[in-house]
């Protein structure tokens, strides 16, 4: 009897075993399940419309907007290139997309590079600030993202217009007649310049840089700091040999996180541009809309995708490629 | 000519002096003297070491003579120089910090190469002395590691190496060994003592672990509540404690009342509650006479069977084995515990039993009288 209850009792474990071990598996098969919501977002809202437009951009245009379904490449080719109107065998190179884009990437460079020299310094100050008082800083800088956007975005515009605030202020201080006697036009027309467009842009995503770069400065170690200036570095060279090889992971994530969407703005031209100053996004609009070209449209916006996902790829592999070669 | 003058001159003046210097933190209401007016001499080549509990001031020390910190009142002299208002990075000493503080996106050449590159060496002599360094701490074969690929106890080199580089006047130690396991720490500590001869450099050393101290230190200076209460060499500071928070921070120790019938320099007479006379040390500058406080380290004590004319007399009252020695816990007919430490012999029988009236008796100076 006793024989039998010691053979039986690793069985029995090893049976036990067994049963944990399967529901395991059923667990961790079964967790896919998790993700399907998001999957299906997704599938629904991302993939669907990019294969949509992969299609449209090969069809022909419809005479009031849409596409007719016969396949063409005329889209594709609009994209760099006009036929003359009259005699279709006339082509000419067509630069004004390519101005367009040009901007685009120009104004969404600066916008990338003015919001790290202003949200560099602000992250530093605010993860050097005591622990109770951050929140407060973090706060004030999400406070822009409270507001609705095109609400914004006309205040600025109130602002930098003719007679807004700034001219007004320059007028009444009597700095207005300081400009025009040092030759300078007054009152200042700032909108619809590429200056509104990148002003309007760096404000409306510097707290993008700063979170990012924030969050990778409060975990830098101070004794790291410490460490260079007992070895001799200066604050600068801290600063340059220390400090931003280790916040470089959040730099690259702010400047992708400014620099995308400032790529795509579409708001902002639009109020601030007035309409001259066009980026990639309005004139995408513009096809849908005015122009009526919807293949040329499609084929804008995955070029657009093209160039950016390109430009990341580039950036990610040269600001990081030091670090990965030496982890071999 | 000159220059050998100028360095005879140079060899009588401390590497560190620390005239006077205070520093406080916060403001009026809450205010902390983490150094409250400590003078200290540190010689050349001199190991150094600042010992006390954890807030006593000895790092906030450490880190005003390496600059992080600036003092409140009194000055610094590094080699006769005031150093008191120069930034850390330009003192021409070094730090080896409490967890290494190693740069991370830098390997381990480049760390320690790191000094020297600031300092605009040209790039050979650099590239010479850090293979010269990861000699010295025997680390050559890890020259291209990341500093996050090696071990605590690699990192302690690589760190030791960094802050030793750019050939600093003076070493500064922030309790470095601390983080290794026992083996490792025993094994730095001979490391450490071997660096200092090697290099010849000054090294002050911050810890908290007194026999640490007393292994490695040329001299020790004990610090409590941002005073330091006492510098001597180690037997000087465990032999001749003078007071009562240096004697009771090192080592185990007994208190006894006696009475000072009259001392000439260090050299005292004390009376025991017994009427027994005894000759016993006097810390320096003097106590007054009268009633004090004495203390006899448990292995300078002795037990006998014999109570007639011992010092003191006391009931056994536990016995602890050790190995090596053995414990007996005593208490005195004033009531206070005494504990004196035998080394065991392998032919000696256990002589004593708990509840033996016992004598005790300890040699000529072996008492030392403290200043409270």
């Amino acid at each position: 009897m006793s024989d039998l209850a010691i053979s039986s009792a690793p069985v029995a474990d090893d049976h036990a075993e067994q049963v944990a071990r399967t529901a395991d598996a059923h667990e961790t098969r079964g967790r896919w399940l998790l993700s399907l919501p998001a999957m299906l977002i997704i599938l629904i809202a991302a993939i669907g419309p990019l294969l949509v437009m992969i299609v449209y951009s090969f069809m022909t245009k419809g005479g009031y907007g849409g596409v007719v379904w016969k396949p063409s490449l005329d889209g594709w080719f609009s994209v760099l290139y006009t036929r003359d109107i009259f005699d279709e065998t006339q082509v000419t190179f067509a630069d004004a997309h390519l101005a367009v884009f040009w901007r685009s990437l120009k104004l969404s460079g600066i916008t990338t590079l003015l919001t790290l020299l202003l949200g560099l310094p602000t992250a530093y100050f605010i993860a050097t600030r005591a622990e109770r008082h951050r929140e407060l800083w973090l706060f004030l800088i999400t406070i822009p993202f409270w507001t609705n956007q095109l609400i914004r975005t006309f205040a600025i515009e109130e602002v930098i217009r003719k007679d807004g605030l700034i001219n007004r202020v320059l007028e009444f201080t009597g700095l207005g007649q300081v400009l025009t006697s040092a030759g300078f036009k007054f009152p200042l027309l700032l909108l619809n310049t590429d200056f509104a467009i990148g002003f309007g842009m760096t404000y409306v995503f510097l707290p993008l840089m700063v979170l990012p770069i924030y969050a990778s400065i409060e975990k830098l170690d101070f004794r790291l700091v410490e460490a260079g200036y007992d070895l001799y570095a200066n604050r600068l060279q801290v600063l340059w040999r220390i400090i931003l090889p280790i916040v470089k992971p959040g730099i690259i994530a702010g400047s992708i996180l400014v620099f995308i969407p400032s790529l795509g703005a579409y708001v902002i031209p639009r109020i601030l541009g007035g309409g001259k100053q066009m980026m990639i996004g309005n004139l995408i609009d513009l096809q849908f809309g005015q122009g009526r070209n919807w293949p040329l449209g499609s084929a804008l916006s995955i070029t657009l995708m093209t160039v950016v996902m390109i430009a990341l790829m580039v950036y990610v592999r040269t600001a990081s490629g030091n670090r990965s070669g030496a982890h071999v | 000519m000159h220059g050998t003058a100028l360095a005879q001159v140079a060899t009588d003046v401390p590497a560190i002096s620390i005239e006077r210097v205070s520093k406080t933190f916060g403001g009026a209401a809450d205010i902390v003297r983490a150094v409250d007016d400590v003078s200290l001499a540190i010689r050349r080549n001199e190991f150094f070491t600042l010992l006390g509990p954890s807030g006593c001031g000895k790092t906030t020390l450490l880190r005003l003579i390496a600059g992080f910190e600036h003092p409140t009142r009194g000055r610094l002299l590094l080699e006769g120089e005031d150093i008191s208002a120069l930034p850390p990075y330009k003192r021409p000493v070094n730090t080896v910090f409490q967890n290494y503080a190693l740069f991370p996106h830098m390997t381990v050449a480049q760390n320690i190469g790191f000094g020297l590159e600031m300092l605009g060496k040209p790039k050979a002599e650099i590239a010479a002395t850090v293979d010269a360094m990861l000699k010295l701490v025997r680390m050559e074969e890890l020259k291209n590691r990341r500093t996050s690929q090696i071990s605590g106890g690699q990192q302690q080199r690589v760190a030791l190496a960094r802050a030793l580089a750019p050939k600093p006047k003076v070493l500064l130690l922030d309790e470095p060994l601390s983080a290794l396991d026992f083996k490792l720490r025993k094994d730095m500590q001979i490391e450490l003592k071997r660096l200092q001869s090697e290099t010849g450099i000054t090294f002050v050393f911050v810890t908290h672990d007194q026999e640490e101290a007393l292994t490695m230190s040329d001299r020790i200076a004990v610090m409590a509540k941002g005073k330091v209460l006492q510098v001597g060499s180690p037997r000087d500071i465990y032999d001749r404690p003078a007071e009562r928070f240096v004697a009771n921070f090192i080592g185990d120790t007994n208190f006894i009342e006696a009475e000072l019938t009259s001392y000439v320099g260090r050299d005292g007479t004390i009376r025991l509650p017994s009427g027994v006379q005894l000759s016993a040390s006097v810390p320096e500058g003097g106590v007054s006479n009268g009633k004090v406080t004495v203390v006899v380290r448990p292995e300078h004590a002795r037990l006998s069977t014999e109570t007639a004319g011992k010092p003191l007399t006391g009931t056994l009252e536990n016995i602890v084995y050790f190995g090596t020695d053995t414990h007996y816990h005593l208490r005195l007919p004033s009531g206070e515990p005494f504990m004196v430490r035998q080394q065991n012999a392998r032919d000696q029988a256990n002589r004593f039993a708990n509840g033996d009236v016992l004598g005790i008796e300890f040699g000529d100076h072996a008492a030392q009288v403290l200043r409270d």
